[in-house]
């Protein structure tokens, strides 16, 4: 069932991903320089929504984008038509995984909550509007800092954190890669991604959604670690066993923020903040939760406060036993992209080869890009792996599997690994050392702050 | 079908920024590629309050050193000739970031076989930056004081954690 999900191309996918790639190449040389090819690529992007609620906006917007006008209004329903069309990829590929793997996706049904407002948001417009007129060709030394001053204004404002994380990582790749006029390869469909999720979020009416208590167990099934050169960020997908009786996947995480030498496992140093969930994540143990706020799309708002470690729980058990039929959180609509599905799976009896997995059917790619140096799961491990706990993912035009643990045979012993195992610090002796020294990277850093930050 | 040879312009997680290398912080506790320059902050050899704020130009390889008092370093004194906490700081951005890709920045031709970066720098002198270059410092430093946080931040899917250099 899951080979056939995996090898199936949803009707529809490549069109709905082509008009992405025409929107996305316009973007490349900016709207400012919108020559014959592009125009017609945008003219077919905008007749794409003929009929639907966004049908007006979207041509009337485009018509005067390719006749020279581009206002955040304009910029606005671009970024929203695309995100249309993304999210319909996303649900697309999502219901094939979902009947596959026999998981029940909860309808969306939470209202919108109150938006937040703010000068800062119009200044984050501006930007991205200047973006979008140059292209990422165009973004020189100058236009990539611009993004500096607004990512400053938002960190001030723990409302505005969600945006100033994601302006922060976009505008260091194009801080990075400016002169971006002088660049090998431009990538196109990430930098589209983030710009227009940054349009979408630097608007008044972006919604916000009320997390309400939850109660229970959880139980961790693997921890996906995310970073840029200013956040690193723990995120746990679990079980959670509500006293009901019910088994649903949720997530929770916490990030820190962090400077670009604070890198691999001295990471974990910026979390010091939670010793239950480093301690949970580490030991892989059962979490008590009291009234923790869980959010419509699945995310538990950790509190320390609200939590209690228990007794260890193998997360293959939890896997094999209350996997299969699980109750899986909706997605908000705004947050529907392919690049944001990431399904927790149990695989076993496959055929672990160099890069990927033979189910039998399919061949599943392993994605070793995410094998974080954080923690101390290796591609050697995951080759010699017999059953793997991950996240699916959809990129690229395909999908691979990104290992969470695995269980292996290394030298006739069997070894159980998870991404986490060095929450509290590295398990094995010369990372341990090599942490040791990398981690006086935060002390000297806290110390000049110290000296430095309060004259 | 997307073809093998679009593959990296059509992937959502595309890497850009290569990982940073591990290096140790107290001599050089910040160096960046940044504006078309090489700059960074060295501490003084001599008090623990003063720092060195040095640069580089991409290009035209100006150099730049003054405190973060805006006096001008002594070594330097306004020349061509590198002072030992601009030297200071060519190693640790060497060690941060790989010789080739500091080199390809400051616009740099190395000999055949060169190992330093001084040997395909023809310097000049460069504007004072010191006060710019400062306060980027103080920014970055002004990370470490952000409270953490748990909200969901769903963008970070597109940000997987460096892996490692096997």
């Amino acid at each position: 069932m899951l080979a056939d999900a995996l090898r199936s191309r949803p009707a529809g996918l490549d069109e709905a991903l082509a008009l992405i790639d025409g929107l996305d190449d316009a973007l490349v040389h900016g709207l400012a320089r919108i020559d014959e090819d592009r125009a017609a690529a945008l003219e077919s992007f905008a007749a794409a929504f003929t009929g639907s609620p966004l049908a007006g906006r979207v041509s009337d917007s485009i018509g005067k984008v390719v006749a020279g006008t581009v206002t955040d209004d304009h910029v606005a329903v671009l970024a929203g038509a695309r995100s249309a069309l993304t999210g319909a990829v996303h649900d697309a590929l999502l219901a094939g995984l979902d009947e596959a793997l026999g998981r029940v996706r909860e309808p969306w049904a939470a209202p919108a909550g109150p938006a937040h407002s703010g000068q800062v948001l119009a200044g984050g417009r501006s930007w991205l509007r200047e973006l979008a007129i140059a292209g990422w060709r165009g973004v020189d030394h100058e236009l990539a800092n611009g993004g500096a001053q607004v990512v400053s204004a938002l960190l001030a404002d723990p409302a505005g954190r969600r945006l100033a994380v994601l302006l922060d990582g976009f505008s260091a790749e194009l801080r990075c890669a400016a002169p971006v006029a002088t660049l090998d390869r431009v990538p196109v469909r990430r930098w589209a991604d983030l710009w227009s999720r940054a349009v979408l979020l630097s608007q008044e009416t972006f919604p916000a959604h009320e997390a309400a208590p939850a109660d229970g167990r959880f139980l961790l099934l693997g921890v996906d670690l995310h970073e840029h050169p200013t956040v690193f960020r723990a995120q746990a997908h679990g079980l959670l066993e509500s006293p009901g009786g019910g088994v649903r996947l949720v997530r929770t995480s916490v990030a820190a923020a962090k400077v670009d030498t604070i890198s691999g496992p001295s990471a974990w140093r910026m979390l010091s903040a939670f010793p239950v969930f480093r301690a949970a994540l580490a030991g892989q143990r059962v979490v008590e939760l009291s009234g923790m706020p869980l959010t419509p799309g699945g995310d538990l708002l950790w509190d320390e406060s609200r939590a209690a470690v228990g007794e260890p729980a193998d997360p293959f058990a939890a896997a094999r036993v209350r996997l299969g039929g699980v109750s899986a959180p909706a997605v908000a609509p705004l947050d529907r992209h392919p690049a944001a599905i990431a399904e927790p799976v149990l695989l076993e009896g496959y055929t672990a080869g160099e890069g990927s997995f033979d189910l039998g059917g399919v061949t599943l790619a392993v994605d070793s890009d995410r094998l974080p140096e954080a923690g101390p799961l290796t591609p050697a491990l995951v080759a010699a792996s017999t059953a793997c706990l991950g996240l699916l993912r959809w990129d690229g035009g395909r999908w691979a599997v990104q290992p969470l643990a695995v269980q292996a045979t290394v030298r006739k012993k069997p070894v159980t690994v998870h991404t986490a195992d060095w929450a509290l610090g590295p398990t094995e002796a010369k990372a341990a050392k090599a942490e040791a020294t990398a981690g006086t990277a935060v002390e000297v850093l806290r110390e000049r702050a110290g000296r430095l930050l309060r004259r | 079908m997307t073809s093998e040879s679009d593959a990296y312009e059509r992937r959502s997680a595309a890497p850009v920024i290569a990982p940073v290398r591990p290096r140790k912080l107290a001599k050089v506790p910040f160096v960046e590629l940044s504006e078309g320059r090489l700059q960074g902050v060295v501490s003084s050899g001599s008090d623990v309050e003063r720092v060195y704020v040095s640069s580089i130009t991409a290009g035209d390889h100006g150099l730049s050193c003054n405190t973060n008092n805006n006096r001008p370093c002594g070594g330097l004194s306004g020349g061509t000739r590198a002072c030992n906490h601009l030297r200071a700081l060519a190693e640790a951005a060497v060690a941060q970031y790989g010789l080739d890709r500091v080199a390809r920045y400051l616009r740099v031709t190395l000999p055949d076989g060169a190992g330093d970066l001084w040997s395909g720098l023809h310097t000049t002198t460069a504007p004072n930056r010191a006060a710019e270059v400062f306060s980027g410092f103080l920014r970055h430093l002004a990370y470490l004081e952000v409270p953490p946080t748990a909200d969901p931040l769903p963008e970070l899917q597109w940000f997987p954690a460096a892996g490692a250099v096997r």
